[in-house]
């Protein structure tokens, strides 16, 4: 069971996806585990083949425990695992629709070709007669999952908020803020700048686009975001016991909020390395997933920075709250008319104030106003974006 | 289609965006984005949604006219 957060104890095995006898490559996604972040799922660290399943899904393991063994390889995906497979009783955390497994695998059902299914969506729909070719994959490459049963066969959890417990996530949100509190030297900064420019560029960009090739400025900011802390390494990775982990890879985690409350920020990987149309299609499948409960263990293990966007319908400025171990937090205000001086004169300007929670056992104000300031620069060239 | 299909059809969209909205029980002059806790991200993949599923093209500057149900009625009643 992977360690998906500092303050994560245990987990409850909703789902495996691979069986004894597959093959897996390092980044497959393997099993779906409930935490209290929501559903995640689970990918594998190494090639190899499945020899054995440790864990029964709907059983609650504490973290480090082994779920499976891979062929050739270590214990996994736990390699620091501790051999106990005992289940913890159930203390609200599982989803009540997770059965135990039947015994007996009932009789398979037939799958065109090209089709893949996850063994519990295959078991579910057996078990009820569902016919699994006319179901829409949402699982990984496509494949079926049990959820996409469920939903098929209206049998499933209830569609709000599926896969996200939020009254966990609260408790998980309140201890990593009062960690962050309690622990982190929080300073604070402020810079408002003209975003005429990255906002016409977008509209530019829109105006012979089709929708779904389209683009928001939060895709612009997220990435000058992105680029500007390639020359700020002291704001960009962990703060471990034994001081600060600087990252040459930068992951920015974006705060998604849920509706009805609770948020989460699952990382988007090398962020600053992707084109502007690959970013926004990820932010797009990102929002997706995180509201309806489907991250990635990867996703939500290793931000090395964070950005929360208060989008169109906020207020000027927000004073985030570093999420630990990372060391920074960057805020972007919604957009606001503001009188604005351009070349000596005042003049009705569209102004957005982007703000940095920095952690000051790592950097200082100094260091973290030059890069809000790189970031207005970047904005003000978005061609280059 | 008439008005009262394009009204099943965007609040359909709407409930796949945002399962947990109350789509259906929005005023018609409501803005969506208030009344639904709708983001920049649910309106874009609405205009996403509803130009796939009636075949238009919704130019990124008119996106402003669908944030209310009335708004968006007329407006894709005009594009019909």
């Amino acid at each position: 069971m992977p360690s998906l957060g500092a303050d994560m104890e245990a987990g409850t095995l909703v789902e495996w996806l691979k069986r004894p006898g597959d093959t897996v490559r390092r980044g497959d996604i393997v099993a779906v585990v409930e935490t209290e972040k929501g559903a995640i799922e689970v990918e594998i660290f190494e090639d190899g083949e499945v020899l054995e399943l440790l864990v029964a899904e709907g059983v609650k393991v504490p973290v480090g425990t082994p779920l499976a063994r891979i062929a050739g390889g270590v214990e996994t995906p736990s390699p620091d695992a501790v051999p106990v497979p005992t289940p913890l009783p159930e203390i609200g955390l599982a989803p009540a629709s997770t059965a135990a497994p039947p015994p007996a695998r009932p009789a398979e059902v037939p799958t065109p070709a090209g089709t893949r299914v996850s063994p519990a969506a295959r078991r579910f729909a057996a078990e009820r007669g569902i016919d699994l070719a006319a179901i829409h994959g949402s699982g990984p490459g496509g494949a079926v999952i049990r959820a996409d049963v469920e939903r098929t066969s209206g049998q499933g959890p209830e569609k709000r908020h599926a896969g996200i417990d939020l009254s966990q996530m609260r408790r998980a949100i309140a201890a990593a803020m009062a960690r962050s509190k309690r622990e982190i030297p929080h300073y604070y900064l402020s810079h408002s700048f003209d975003a005429v420019a990255a906002k016409e560029a977008v509209e530019r960009f829109n105006a012979d686009q089709p929708p779904e090739n389209r683009l928001l400025l939060g895709a612009l900011l997220v990435k000058a975001t992105a680029l500007a802390l390639r020359d700020f390494p002291e704001f960009n990775g962990f703060f471990a016991p034994d001081g600060f982990l600087p990252s040459k890879a930068i992951h920015v985690g974006v705060a998604i909020a849920i509706r009805g409350g609770g948020l989460a920020a699952p990382a988007i990987h090398d962020t600053d390395g992707l084109p502007l149309a690959e970013l926004m299609s990820r932010m797009r499948d990102l929002v997706a997933r995180v509201r309806r409960g489907g991250f990635r263990s990867s996703e939500i293990a290793d931000p090395t920075v964070t950005i929360s966007s208060l989008g169109d319908r906020g207020v000027e400025a927000l004073l985030p709250v570093i999420y630990p171990p990372q060391v920074a937090i960057f805020g972007f205000g919604s957009l606001h008319d503001r009188p604005w001086i351009v070349d000596g004169k005042i003049a009705p300007r569209q102004i957005m104030t982007v703000t940095l929670a920095g952690d000051h056992r790592v950097s200082d104000g100094h260091r973290g106003a030059l890069l809000l300031r790189r970031i207005d620069q970047l904005l003000q060239d978005p061609q280059k974006l | 289609m008439i008005r009262e299909d394009l009204r099943a059809a965007i609040i359909e969209e709407i409930g796949n965006i945002a399962p947990e909205a109350d789509a259906a029980g929005a005023a018609d002059d409501a803005d969506l984005r208030e009344a639904l806790d709708l983001d920049s991200m649910d309106i874009f993949n609405l205009v996403v949604a509803l130009s796939k599923r009636l075949g238009v093209d919704i130019p990124d500057a008119d996106a402003g006219q669908l944030v209310t149900l009335r708004g968006a009625i007329d407006y894709l009643a005009r594009l019909a």
